[in-house]
């Protein structure tokens, strides 16, 4: 890997995108190539973070044009993190959307790869115009995968969760633009390096770029701008509201970390904003999931409390309390992924994920139970998962910078995400006496709140324990919940990775002078 | 201050439409945000302070800032795709949320 090869993360998938979209209806073929772009970003991403492993930043101008007027790419270890565990997640997404045929449509790898070529360029953009565009070219497709189901048999759900996600989004995308606007017209540019530490200085781009910022934390799901959040993405097939919730949400996270550490240069006056956000976040997530009945609505709002705690670390602002951050944030994208997919996966073969109306998948299906149970036990923070790891990093940096009452309140939420969690692990996953399963019968010409595809009445009737979740649905879910107890048991590189990226960030004149002499 | 005065007018019939319960109307908010938010974007490039682009200049600093305008077509294509792709939702859920519809019929179905 070499600078001059940064912006090949964004054409290639882009270019391939358009090649597959040429050769048609293929689906093998299609399949096949979609995974190798992907897999060939994956260990470009790989061997950046090698390539970072002791520091240090790159950046591209891309077309050679001087500093000022390029639009460069700069990548440090964090960019390199999040680039491979956003790639790793996609992979293991499109393996499930295909194992639950809905990767069906022609159009399915096409917009996916260029869903992916916005999600690299935004995390590698060092222009707040051009993260703009890639915010844009990631959603676009996204809205377009979002209704993409199998041919004639869109629920009205789906439509309505569809439009609500399409408007919030461009909604916040027009704000983001006007904040882009007002930052072009205080400080004079949008390039990241010459803005370094402008927000600091001059209250007038402090207040252009918090509109970025704002926009960024809807996008985010950031309370009290969360609600869209958790009624929108539920509403798609279970395989994309996985994805988007690895991609999308965490690209606007780690654009809040990039935007606050090298424009505001972490300007200490503005952080107790941020404090008061993430607890208010926390508590606000935490009880919405106890509310809902629906799997994937309780994850979401889970999510909704668990971006209070990655965005603690940003509000700390401090070296431990970043690194404890992009931990977190690591740890969340596989940790919450491993989830939907585990729950998804039984909502694909039973019908619906709504808690009290599927049970006994522990004895069917031991492999996606034993999957969804580990990923619920890292997300509550028990060790020795990564989530603990990532909870108990946290909670020191809160320690060292005096913010008790964040700590108290992440105690308590750890407790509310674990009673959530054992609410679906009741619901969903562990036996039901025989009395509950002929009243259920009885209520089945009931309308089901929340039930996804075809009658949305579907309960599991029968009471035998042949497996309906088949090996290619269920390795996705399992391989994550892999990947969390790795990440737990071997947090030690992990960890030592997160702190280079947190150092990027606290001195961010690596990456500043990568982009100005590239 | 003609562009100040006429982005504040475009967010306030964005404002309006965006509150009502019609898909139609909200696209049609999205479409006068979208001009209001390209219009500020105009005024960031000093557009009180300097004049058309035509002829040989003499002085650069006097001359239309391009950067703004770059941004203002970007901006426009993006905006254009995503206004036909809500209509296409609009038509495809039609009869689902427009003001004929109450809440309460839109949660039986599943979520509003």
């Amino acid at each position: 890997m070499t600078a001059s090869m940064l912006p090949l993360f964004v054409a290639i998938p882009l270019a391939a995108a358009g090649a597959l979209t040429i050769l048609g209806r293929r689906p093998r073929v299609q399949a096949v190539a979609m995974l190798v772009v992907l897999a060939s970003a994956l260990a470009g991403a790989v061997a950046l973070i090698v390539a970072f492993r002791d520091g240090g930043a790159w950046a591209d101008a891309v077309g050679l044009w001087p500093f000022g007027i390029a639009i460069p790419f700069a990548a440090d270890m964090f960019t390199a993190l999040m680039l491979t565990f956003t790639l790793f997640v996609t992979i293991v997404c499109a393996g499930f959307a295909m194992a639950s045929g809905r990767a069906a449509s022609p159009f399915f790898s096409p917009l996916l790869l260029v869903m992916v070529a916005g999600v690299s360029g935004a995390l590698l953009t060092a222009d707040l115009f051009n993260m703009f565009v890639f915010i844009e070219v990631m959603l676009l497709p996204a809205y377009g995968l979002f209704v993409l189901a199998a041919p004639g048999s869109a629920p009205l759900r789906q439509i309505a969760g569809a439009r609500l996600y399409v408007t919030v989004n461009l909604l916040t995308s027009t704000i983001f633009l006007t904040g882009v606007g007002f930052v072009y017209g205080t400080a004079g540019t949008v390039n990241l390096a010459e803005l370094a530490g402008v927000a600091a200085e001059d209250d007038t781009v402090a207040l252009a770029m918090a509109i970025c910022i704002f926009a960024l934390s809807i996008k985010a799901a950031a309370v009290p701008v969360h609600g869209w959040y958790v009624r929108a993405y539920p509403a798609t097939s279970p395989a994309m509201t996985a994805l988007f919730s690895a991609l999308h949400a965490k690209v606007a996270i780690y654009a809040i970390y990039r935007l606050y550490a090298v424009v505001f240069d972490g300007e200490e006056r503005f952080l107790w904003i941020g404090i008061a956000v993430v607890i208010t976040g926390m508590v606000i997530g935490g009880l919405g999931a106890l509310g809902e009945n629906d799997s994937r609505t309780v994850l979401a709002f889970s999510t909704v409390s668990q971006i209070g705690y990655i965005l603690l670390g940003v509000a700390l602002f401090t070296g431990a309390g970043l690194a404890a951050g992009i931990f977190y944030l690591l740890h969340h994208i596989v940790a919450k992924t491993s989830l939907f997919l585990s729950v998804g996966a039984v909502e694909e073969r039973y019908g619906t994920g709504t808690i009290g109306h599927v049970w006994g998948i522990t004895k069917r299906e031991p492999w996606i139970a034993a999957a969804f149970f580990v990923a619920a036990l890292s997300l509550a923070g028990i060790p020795p998962f990564s989530g603990f790891v990532a909870k108990l990093s946290m909670i020191i940096a809160a320690i060292d910078a005096g913010q008790v009452l964040a700590v108290v309140v992440m105690l308590a939420v750890s407790l509310i995400t674990l009673i959530a969690m054992l609410r679906i692990w009741n619901g969903v996953f562990w036996g039901r006496p025989p009395d509950q399963v002929l009243r259920t019968h009885e209520e089945k010409d009931l309308p089901v709140a929340g039930a996804t595809p075809g009658d949305g009445t579907s309960v599991v009737l029968d009471t035998g324990t042949k497996p309906r979740i088949g090996v290619a649905l269920a390795v996705p879910a399992v391989v994550l919940a892999m990947l969390t107890i790795a990440l737990g048991l071997g947090a030690e590189l992990l960890l030592g990775l997160s702190e280079t990226a947190a150092a990027g960030l606290t001195d961010t004149s690596a990456y500043i002078e990568a982009v100005t002499n590239p | 201050m003609t562009l100040a005065i006429t982005a504040g007018l475009l967010v306030m019939g964005a404002v309006y439409l965006l509150l009502k319960r019609e898909m139609l109307r909200i696209v049609l908010g999205f479409v006068l945000l979208g001009h209001a938010a390209n219009l500020v974007i105009m005024a960031a490039g000093g557009a009180s302070r300097r004049d058309a682009p035509f002829g040989a200049p003499d002085d650069l600093s006097t001359v239309a800032d391009p950067l703004p305008q770059a941004f203002v077509l970007t901006a426009i294509v993006i905006a254009f795709a995503i206004t036909i792709l809500m209509l296409v939702l609009a038509v495809t859920g039609r009869d689902q949320d427009d003001d004929t519809t109450v809440e309460s019929d839109v949660d039986e179905e599943g979520r509003s």
